[in-house]
């Protein structure tokens, strides 16, 4: 099994003197394809930052991140992160956010023709992406015209559209209800099994606690793998 | 690829509508102004062009009837016609009026025509055939054919109505025979012809007493005596023909040797209307149009940088999935294109309907339409530039906010 994600002594502060805030300290995990893991944590802990560091939104002040093997970020020399980030990741929200003036399938195919395939084979692999997410006969709607639920599985099929080595997730089930919000989790769980990808969730929702492989807890800025809480948690 | 711009566009059909039509309008407005300064060359000058005239003769130290009053002898047409190489000396007269017509009012330039008008662009009816009391009326007069109108102390009967035959006022022209032109330019009441008589007769009687043992009362007071009440009937100009096989600038040369008169090449007639009547208007118009242009793309300015804010969540999210630069730069260029050649398109075909309604004349030239439709392309994308910075700025974890 190879690694899809190595962070190593992450650090990230907001602001300067007395009033900055220490986002990230020395934060280093890491994730094996095919494997979900969550993170959780309180408001405040790090848990956005780290995912948008992770998911080269914004880079950390320090450290390393080893992406697939590719080392994108090394204390400062950083790779083409939009080039990088368009083959290799794949983001997942609360919010689907999906382009509101394109259907289904095009948000599906946009997000691969942005990856330079070509338009038939993009259309042609959207469509298979969305029939295995029970899309298939919704796929010519506007999202406005799709549940939260079936949204949000737009997004994780346009998440997944270009092969990605990790995917990320923020609270994506916090706008579902509890069985909707299981099902996702476990097309996640799903999804990275099947596409062999690593799958990093920040969620609050426990109620799915049993889908993930690892846990992660986040507090002022620090993490911590809690591997024995995780078969509490599960019970 | 999809296109996004037109999808978007799609999407929110209603709004992208009323956008262009609001700029639509907006062009129209610079069209038309255009339309009109053109207009304006094409009525200042349209009797100089039609006339046919080589050679304008007119009063001394004026410059024609056109942009000051000019006021010649009826004789000097024959004066004229007698210089070795003028084919035909006709006279000119030209005069506005203003009548109050079945409670609207009536501004027209009365024309007076050396012949029967045919050569007019006559649209219904006919060209004048008798000498008398008989009128071409343009139709922006708005006098249908058979309509009686009283000019003087004559009533003239609509023959036929011409097409945009507009005088340098924009006036409507009517166009009557040289000596019906006469006559209602020197329309005096009864009245002031009696008045001027009776000053006349005080002036001679101080000049004659003593000076001479004819008793003038008694001759002016006899019947078979008709001494001149009032001055000859004056003409605007007259309109000299060159001769085949004549030299126009020889012709010139001599005319101008007239002690009485200015004399001038239609070309130097043209000139002058152009730099003197019209420019003023055409700085007037171009300093509208160019507030309008201004005004057009600041308009256009603020409605892409509105609907750029209005995408910026979907540009960052656009950005996190890796969407290059020339992507995102290339909906918003795009949109504001389309909004601009559409406007542009919307403008050019509502405006063929919406111009002749206007009371000056609207002349669109193939050239300026090009001009202005080179003007829209660059306001478009000078306008969609303040959208295409901020959705440069735009960072892809807004999509997290």
């Amino acid at each position: 099994m190879s690694i899809a994600l190595t962070a190593e002594n992450l650090c990230k502060t907001y602001g300067r003197g007395n009033t900055s805030v220490t986002a990230l300290d020395k934060v280093s995990l890491s994730l094996d394809s095919g494997e979900i893991a969550a993170l959780l944590g309180p408001s405040g802990a790090g848990k956005s930052t780290l995912l948008t560091i992770l998911g080269l939104i914004q880079p950390p002040d320090s450290g390393k991140i080893i992406i697939g093997g590719d080392t994108v970020f090394d204390n400062g020399s950083r790779t083409d992160i939009r080039s990088f980030r368009r083959k290799n990741i794949g983001f997942v929200f609360q919010k689907a956010n999906l382009l509101p003036f394109l259907n289904a399938l095009d948000n599906v195919r946009l997000a691969m023709e942005i990856n330079d395939v070509s338009g038939r084979e993009a259309k042609s692999r959207a469509a298979e992406l969305l029939e295995q997410f029970g899309l298939g006969e919704r796929k010519d709607f506007l999202p406005k015209e799709l549940s939260g639920g079936q949204q949000q599985r737009v997004a994780i099929a346009r998440a997944l559209a270009n092969h990605p080595r990790l995917l990320l997730a923020d609270e994506p089930t916090a706008a579902l209800d509890s069985a909707m919000g299981r099902k996702v989790m476990e097309l996640l769980k799903e999804a990275a099994r099947k596409h062999d990808a690593g799958v990093l969730v920040v969620t609050h929702d426990h109620r799915a606690i049993d889908v993930f492989d690892r846990i992660w807890v986040m507090e002022d800025g620090r993490i911590e793998e809690k591997n024995e809480s995780m078969t509490r948690l599960k019970k | 690829m999809i296109n996004l711009a037109f999808r978007d566009i799609r999407y929110n059909f209603g709004r992208f509508l009323l956008t262009t039509a609001g700029i639509s309008l907006l062009l129209m407005v610079v069209m038309g102004m255009g339309g009109i300064y053109r207009g304006l060359i094409q009525e200042a000058t349209l009797i100089i062009d039609r006339s046919g005239a080589d050679i304008w003769v007119v009063q001394r130290n004026t410059k024609g009837p056109f942009a000051e009053v000019s006021k010649i002898p009826r004789n000097m047409e024959y004066r004229i016609a007698a210089v070795r190489g003028v084919k035909s000396a006709s006279p000119f007269i030209t005069h506005a009026v203003q009548r109050d017509h079945h409670g609207r009012v009536l501004r027209l330039t009365i024309q007076g025509l050396p012949d029967s008008g045919a050569w007019l662009p006559i649209i219904r009816g006919r060209a004048l055939r008798q000498g008398h009391y008989e009128m071409l009326a343009d139709k922006s007069a708005k006098l249908p054919l058979g309509t009686k109108l009283k000019l003087g102390k004559d009533a003239y009967r609509v023959v036929g109505i011409t097409d945009r035959m507009n005088s340098p006022a924009g006036d409507s022209m009517v166009f009557v025979s040289l000596n019906d032109a006469l006559s209602i330019q020197n329309d005096i009441p009864p009245e002031a012809v009696r008045e001027e008589r009776q000053s006349r007769l005080s002036r001679f009687d101080r000049v004659a007493y003593g000076s001479t043992s004819v008793d003038h009362r008694e001759i002016l007071a006899s019947p078979y005596e008709k001494p001149v009440a009032l001055p000859g009937q004056q003409i605007s100009a007259v309109l000299v023909k060159v001769a085949p096989g004549f030299d126009p600038a020889g012709v010139l040369k001599k005319l101008r040797t007239l002690p009485d008169v200015s004399v001038y090449t239609s070309d130097e007639q043209r000139a002058i209307m152009l730099s003197g009547f019209v420019a003023r208007s055409r700085r007037q118009l171009l300093l509208f149009r160019t507030i309008l242009v201004t005004v057009s793309t600041v308009v256009m300015t603020l409605i892409l940088y509105t609907l750029t804010l209005d995408k910026l969540h979907d540009i960052a999210m656009l950005k996190l999935i890796g969407a290059r630069n020339r992507v995102i730069v290339g909906m918003i260029l795009q949109q504001a294109l389309l909004i601009g050649v559409l406007a542009f398109g919307i403008a050019r075909f509502f405006g063929q309907w919406v111009y002749p309604h206007f009371p000056r004349r609207v002349v669109l030239v193939p050239l300026d339409l090009w001009a202005l439709f080179g003007i829209v392309i660059a306001i478009s994308v000078l306008a969609s530039i303040a959208g295409v910075v901020k959705a440069m700025r735009t960072n892809a974890g807004e999509v997290l906010s």
